[in-house]
């Protein structure tokens, strides 16, 4: 097997707060080879954004990356120096953030903005890195790129925005790019342009993705793989049709259920019952056990991430076999 | 832009009529300049001399008139004592004044902005503390003793630098400025330093609240994410956003530096403007201390003007909003 591009082992990102350690990314581990797509799935607070930072050592305190191995092409970013690892970030790992409202600098101009992070790393003249800028701006469908390039963020709606954040992800054509839910603030006709595209880039040079979401439909039809997370672990694991079509881990399969279309009209959605325990009171054990329609006893003793089929990994007592 | 800055001017006229209006009349009513003006001895003969010479017996509102028609033709009336147009007397003493005024800016931003970013950036280390700590005696202490107490230091006691007057200065385009020669300097540099004080603990707390805000702001979250390195994020992300509120503030405090150095100029026997107005209010000459006021007041209000233009360049949001109107 090559060596995968991205191999997190056993990533704990923790935020020590006043009120006590918020576990937020716990014992997580994934790995994705060059041109693959996975999606990482799970509800608001699950640890989908922190993940990601950490992979681009980006945690504020009162956050830190506490424990495991995050190797990037073989190398463990968390030993790289700040140097090493500033040279590292927006040239062979990318990231589009979640508010694209909150992304860009408001005083500094578009152009600037890109040029900065093409010479951040190339020695290459304003003129041919203005150029690149402007081909990143067409390739993400924004019009008359050259005139945008002089415009200033407010001057952008939130979907544009969105789109320059994410035309700043592909200047340097990096290996891999972490899309935190990128495409939310985008209406339906843009998000298919912009999902082709990356789509398209991943196929073309190789780039490796990572596509957080919330929505399961763009997962679906982008990734080959998803992870879905809950209040800060990965709970289910595998490819994404057997993962939607099947889902082994009680979790997950409510959130399935929850989706509309999944649902016949008029019929009632299926929601997970209760809400998101807060990260500083988990329950013992399984932290979805008190919401879990199938929770027994057993569930009080933390479960193990365990191979429950061939490439589906799964971190429950009781995968739901039976019910699917 | 043009729309706006034609408003922005109309609004100032009347800004500054209405100030005519109260400084003209509040003025006026304060003391008796004659008793001042007239040899003790005089008889009444010449007592109503004098009053009719300066226009003294006519009514307020008539004087006020007079005072509107001559100060719209650059006249602000004469001297009472000096017998010299007032307009003149004070502009002869205004380039010790601005000097002295523009030095202590410069410092007030050359030292407290960096300052301010450290102590933003490291807050909790000890250097960031006592940076604060000093910043809150700036703004406590009087600016008259720690003036005494730096002539009393640098002056007396360790005879490092001159304590009074401007020193040897240079003659440029007819005026007189200090910094041009070392001499001018070092007489400069302890009521610069005396005077910018409080603006410069100002500038301290505006930058450091301002970096506090800024670093957990996401674009700042982002621009790490591009690895743009940490001299760019500073200099360029950080600074331009910070520099939005201590523009504005600072060029605010401009008219309030030059109209209070008052202080420090009679501290350090610093010939500039503020000398003279003390001097004039002692004496009760009114046309110098309207003309003064009226000086200040378009200082300021060309000031606001500036300032308005400025932080539209700075801040593109703002630029928006004006080509709307
Ligand atoms: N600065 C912080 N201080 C304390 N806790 C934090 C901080 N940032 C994040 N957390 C914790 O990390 C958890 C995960 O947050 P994260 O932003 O990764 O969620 P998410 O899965 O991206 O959710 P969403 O879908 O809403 O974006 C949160 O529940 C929160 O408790
Ligand atoms: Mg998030």
């Amino acid at each position: 097997m090559p060596q995968p591009t991205l191999d997190v082992r056993n990533l704990q990102t923790h935020f020590f707060t006043r009120d006590g350690v918020a576990k937020a990314v716990e014992d997580v581990s994934f790995s994705l080879g060059s041109g693959e797509v996975l999606g990482l799935v799970g509800e608001s607070g699950s640890g989908k954004t922190v993940t990601g930072f950490s992979i681009l050592g980006l945690v504020d305190p009162p956050g830190e990356v506490v424990g495991g191995e995050i190797l990037f092409k073989g190398r463990n970013l968390l030993k790289l120096s700040e140097e090493e690892m500033r040279n590292v970030r927006g040239n062979h790992l990318a990231m589009v953030f979640q508010d694209p409202m909150m992304t860009l600098n408001p005083v500094l101009r578009i152009d600037t903005q890109m040029i900065e992070a093409i010479q951040a790393h190339q020695k290459v003249g304003t003129d041919v890195a203005r150029e690149r800028a402007r081909d990143a701006l067409g390739k993400v469908g924004i019009a008359s790129p050259d005139e945008r390039l002089r415009a200033y963020p407010h001057q952008f709606s939130g979907g544009m925005r969105q789109r320059v954040a994410i035309a700043i992800a592909l200047l340097n054509q990096p290996e891999l790019i972490i899309a935190d839910e990128p495409t939310t603030a985008l209406d339906v006709t843009i998000q298919g342009q912009i999902l082709h595209e990356v789509q398209r880039l991943c196929r073309e040079t190789g780039t490796a993705l990572i596509w957080i979401t919330h929505d399961l439909a763009v997962v679906a039809g982008l990734a080959e793989r998803i992870c879905v997370m809950y209040a800060g672990r990965i709970v289910e694991t595998g490819s994404v049709d057997e993962v939607l079509d099947r889902p082994l881990h009680p979790y997950s399969k409510g959130l399935i259920e929850s989706v509309p279309s999944h649902n016949q009209r008029g019929r009632r959605l299926n929601q997970i019952p209760g809400m998101t325990p807060s990260l500083l009171s988990l329950p013992e054990g399984c932290a979805f056990r008190t919401r879990c329609p199938i929770a027994d006893v057993e569930c009080r003793r933390l479960p193990s991430l365990h191979e429950a089929e061939t490439e589906r990994r799964i971190f429950c007592h009781h995968p739901q076999r039976e019910t699917a | 832009m043009t729309v706006f800055i034609i408003r922005r001017l109309l609004q100032s006229i009347v800004v500054v009529f209405l100030m005519s209006l109260l400084v003209f009349v509040g003025v006026n009513v304060v003391g008796d300049p004659v008793d001042m003006l007239i040899n003790p001895e005089a008889d009444q003969a010449e007592i109503e001399r004098v009053i009719r010479h300066f226009g003294l017996d006519k009514p307020l509102h008539i004087q006020y008139g007079h005072f509107l028609l001559n100060a719209l033709n650059g006249d602000l009336g004469k001297s009472f004592i000096f017998g010299m147009p007032a307009l003149k007397l004070i502009l002869m003493r205004m380039p010790a004044t601005l000097e002295l005024a523009f030095s202590a800016l410069i410092l007030a931003v050359l030292i407290g902005i960096p300052l301010g970013v450290y102590a933003g950036l490291k807050s909790k280390a000890k250097v960031s503390r006592t940076i604060m700590a000093g910043s809150i005696l700036g703004f406590s202490l009087p600016t008259f003793w720690v003036g005494l107490m730096m002539i009393m230091v640098f002056a007396v006691m360790l005879g490092w630098l001159p304590s009074t007057g401007r020193g040897e200065t240079v003659l440029v385009a007819g005026i007189e400025l200090s910094f041009l020669t070392l001499d001018g300097l070092s007489h400069l540099l302890m009521p610069a330093l005396n005077l910018s004080l409080f603006k410069m603990s100002l500038v301290i707390r505006l930058a450091r609240a301002g970096t506090r805000e800024v670093v957990h702001q996401d674009y700042m979250k982002f621009a790490r994410a591009k690895g743009l390195s940490e001299s760019r994020l500073i200099f360029v992300h950080l600074m331009k956003n910070i520099l939005i509120p201590v523009v504005t503030v600072l060029g605010l405090e401009l008219g309030g530096l030059i109209a209070f150095s008052v202080v420090t100029e009679t501290v350090f026997a610093w010939p500039g403007m503020g000398k003279l107005i003390i001097d004039s209010i002692h004496l009760l000459d009114r046309p110098v201390v309207v003309a003064y006021l009226m000086i200040i007041v378009l200082m300021f209000v060309i000031i606001n003007l500036i300032v308005d233009v400025l932080y539209s360049i700075l801040d593109p949001r703002v630029r928006l909003q004006d080509m709307k109107t």
